[in-house]
């Protein structure tokens, strides 16, 4: 077959924890900020973890309106709002084909803040099973079908191309950028409202990982909570958040005259089918992603300059993760700036793949690589670069990132300056 | 090595798995759906007293246990051991043994789901506030979110390729095969796909309630008639199909027992009409169609039969009557059009599997299955139904059609494999 058609990414928009816009949340990031905190928005006594990186957020200041604020569950709201950046900042003629333009957004838990809410009130606080109908919100199937996501963005952009929710847990954001491309690829669609959403920061969602002892109990000390390939990680730090990307078919967006950040080089998925949430340390199934997301990019372990980790500060991820960057890229795997913003920003499940692919395109941009926060002592498992609690200042043409996630999913997608480009940016 | 750049391979069916309300394993659902024996009668797995809603498809006499490994029960929803279930199923019946595959990269698991395992997920909302948090259970984690059942497959049989997990509420099951045959050109040999939906729980009826098209009928034949006069809305059901989407290559190479069709078209499109989805003209869902058929490189005279959406509700049936009169012009009122889903309710994720299981057993067979409850077509309704009974048909080319709360619209076109 001819090549498949390209993908460019020319709009980015964010809405993250200690940065609810494109630059704030860069500004904050490359300054080594960390936005984690005692939980704010129920009292957390009681459960194990007690923290989370929270967004300051008001949706009408944001740009929705009454209504929106009123109809959509916070997750959706983020969508919105990035979507609102992301959109704007492509400068997307007035013109372009609607019946061309479509939806992908993952999300990993979806509704949950709306859905619990409303079980309160109309389960008596769980005390009936049974629960009177009457007490739920007029939005509350909204709710329970997490692809609302994509057809309020659809609606709000007048979209009418392929709209879908891709919902891979904590992989949902890579995966449904990758779903996006894929469509692009495959000519189903010239223009892509891609990313994702989550804002799981409710009394349920942060209960079901206590159990399992997922999360950081460093309850006394939230600012240096999430420490990814530190020696003393304990666990992840929920975050909220969305990033939404204007993905377009790269011949038509530099025949445009778009500004074009980067194209989605390349992008795998690949399941462990080993465990809901063990990782096995060697990392065979995300170094298997990696090496398809290279040999698609036609780039070699050199030309990546940039690796934006998973790195979720769980003991059993750092490792695992270390081991599939060496397993796939070799001894280069030593020479390339690593880093995990979730030191920063925390894990907001499937929301948080959309803003670290958004950190790679800003990366790529700026020739800036944000640092990992809160790294002080060596793991001796984890013995790569990860950019220790200062941004560093360098050329990157090709940014790696990776996800993993319950579920046993592991993705990889290679963002990268289009060759066409590169001599302009030089 | 895969390496996920398209091709551009053919990619077939060859297994089917059922577990629906009129039948557990696709024989014994079939021969109910060519029957027309519909299920949908009151709800007896909770007391719905205080429900406007109190009819549902439920799956009758469903043991999970025959299918379901006892540790991984008490660890999953109800939506996933139905899942687990029709997989089963419909691995053996195309004979296709996962467990003797040499590349594991090349197998996949790609469903849909539309509520996820929302009544585990009740359960334990209800410990946790009633109880507190310490008694929330340690698989709450594993069990409540979407992609529950695609991660469960994929471990069971080891299958590490792409995986996927598709919500577009009623649109979803479609967009998942569809997504099954891209990641098949992308290099996977073999995807365990399609979807179910465990929907009949009290809290999960009460967030159904708010969507406006519930049917408030006390008879079990007024629940649910699409496209006829008196329709009022729909009933929910449970379960769906897992199908076995593969390459044909691979299919010829191991001697697949059958290939029941091709997929051969897809399209979807959103309507982005209104914020509570209220009914469009119908011009999004022709456009699917018409794109669908399009990409199969079919024309609308070369289409055999129409699995439609069929909502059941009035002004939305009323566009997809608009729709199909649209893309067929002067032949809509001779293609033949059908909803076996009018026997088992609305399966949300589950609904679009179990429609093409009926529509790749209906070629095979030669033989369209009826729609129930629709004694006289609604105004702007007029097409030519199945109804009554199942009527013979010379089928090769089925177009299925798809819809979901939030204007999504889906249409999946299947040609019958050569004999």
């Amino acid at each position: 077959m001819a090549d498949p058609r390209r993908t460019a990414v020319t709009g980015v928009g964010v809405v993250a924890p200690g940065g609810t816009t494109r630059d704030a949340f860069w500004d904050a990031i490359t300054s080594g900020r960390t936005a984690t905190r005692k939980i704010t928005f129920f009292d957390p006594s009681g459960f194990r973890s007690q923290i989370a990186a929270e967004c300051d957020f008001d949706p009408l200041a944001a740009g929705l309106d009454d209504q929106e604020a009123r109809r959509m569950d916070r997750y959706v709201q983020f969508a919105a709002a990035a979507a609102i950046e992301a959109m704007a900042d492509s400068a997307l003629p007035d013109g372009v084909d609607r019946e061309r333009m479509g939806v992908t957004l993952g999300s990993a838990v979806g509704g949950t803040t709306l859905l619990e809410v409303d079980y309160v009130a109309a389960s008596n606080r769980g005390k009936e099973w049974l629960v009177d109908p009457e007490y739920a919100s007029p939005f509350l199937f909204h709710a329970l079908v997490p692809s609302t996501l994509a057809s309020e963005i659809a609606l709000k952009f007048g979209a009418q191309g392929p709209a879908v929710v891709v919902s891979t847990g904590c992989t949902s954001g890579i995966d449904a950028i990758g779903y996006g491309h894929q469509l692009i690829q495959d000519g189903e669609a010239d223009v892509v409202i891609a990313g994702a959403a989550e804002s799981g920061i409710s009394p349920i969602s942060m209960a079901c990982f206590d159990p399992i002892k997922a999360t950081s109990r460093r309850n006394d000390d939230a600012e240096h909570a999430s420490r990814p390939f530190d020696r003393d990680r304990d666990g992840f730090v929920m975050g909220e958040g969305a990033a939404v990307l204007v993905l377009e078919e790269l011949e038509s967006a530099l025949a445009r005259g778009g500004h074009v950040y980067c194209e989605v080089a390349g992008y795998a998925n690949r399941g462990n089918a080993y465990h809901m949430t063990g990782l096995r340390p060697d990392g065979e199934e995300m170094a298997e992603a990696i090496s398809d997301a290279l040999r698609q990019s036609r780039l070699e372990p050199e030309d990546i300059h940039y690796i934006n980790a998973h790195g979720s500060g769980t003991k059993q991820n750092d490792r695992h993760e270390t081991a599939a960057y060496k397993r796939s890229l070799g001894d280069q795997a030593y020479n390339i700036p690593i880093s995990s913003i979730k030191s920063m920003v925390g894990h907001s499940l499937g929301g948080i793949g959309a803003i670290e692919m958004a950190a790679c395109a800003l990366a790529i941009e700026t020739g800036v690589v944000p640092p990992t926060a809160n790294w002080e002592n060596p793991d001796p498992e984890c013995d790569l670069d990860y950019t220790p609690n200062e941004a560093r200042r360098t050329r990157v043409d090709a940014a790696l990132s990776t996800g993993s996630g319950f579920g046993g999913f592991q993705s990889a997608m290679i963002f990268a300056r289009p060759p066409e480009l590169r001599r302009e940016a030089a | 090595m895969i390496t996920s750049l398209p091709t551009d391979r053919r990619v077939v069916v060859t297994g089917i798995g059922v577990v629906a309300p009129n039948g557990i394993g696709a024989d014994v659902w079939w021969e109910a759906t060519r029957a027309g024996r519909s299920a949908i009668r009151p709800i007896s797995r909770f007391d719905t007293a205080k429900y406007p809603t109190r009819l549902a498809g439920e799956i009758d006499g469903f043991e999970p246990t025959e299918y379901v490994e006892q540790r991984l029960i008490v660890q999953t929803d109800r939506w996933t051991w139905l899942a687990l279930a029709a997989a089963e199923m419909a691995l053996a019946d195309a004979q296709f043994d996962p467990g003797e595959y040499e590349d594991r990269y090349r197998l996949s698991v790609i469903t849909a789901s539309s509520s996820g395992g929302n009544e585990f997920g009740q359960k334990e909302i209800q410990n946790l506030w009633d109880r507190g948090p310490i008694f929330v259970g340690a698989y709450q984690s594993i069990a409540w979110f979407y992609a529950a059942t695609t991660g469960q497959l994929s471990i069971k049989y080891r299958m590490k390729g792409p995986c996927g997990v598709i919500v577009a509420e009623g649109a979803g099951g479609l967009e998942a095969l569809w997504q099954a045959r891209r990641t098949i050109r992308r290099g996977v040999d073999l995807v365990v796909s399609g979807g179910t939906e465990a929907p009949i729980g009290p809290y999960a009826l009460t967030c159904q309630l708010r969507n406006e098209r519930l049917s408030e009928a006390d008879e079990p034949e007024d629940a649910f008639r699409p496209f006829d006069a008196r329709a009022s809305g729909y009933v929910p059901g449970e379960g769906g199909a897992i199908l076995i989407v593969e390459a044909l290559d691979h299919a010829q190479e191991r001697g697949a027992p059958q290939v029941y069709g091709e997929i051969v078209g897809y399209a979807a499109t959103n309507d982005a009409g209104n914020p509570m989805h209220r009914s469009t003209d119908g011009t999004q869902l022709a456009r699917a169609m018409s794109l669908a058929l399009e990409r199969a490189g079919v024309g609308p005279d070369e289409v055999d039969a129409i699995f439609a959406d069929a909502a059941g509700v009035p002004e939305a049936d009323a566009a997809e009557a608009t729709a199909i009169r649209e893309v067929f012009g002067a032949r809509a009122g001779t293609v033949p059009v059908t909803a076996p889903k009018s026997m088992v309710g609305r399966l949300y994720a589950g609904g679009a599997p179990l429609d093409v299981a009926a529509a790749l057993l209906a070629m095979r067979d030669g033989v369209l299955p009826p729609t129930v409850n629709l004694d006289e077509p609604a105004p702007g309704c007029e097409l030519d139904f199945v109804r009554g009974e199942a009527r013979e048909a010379a089928l090769d080319t089925v177009l299925v059609n798809a819809r979901g709360f939030g204007g999504f619209n889906s249409s999946l076109v299947l040609r019958r494999a050569a004999a």
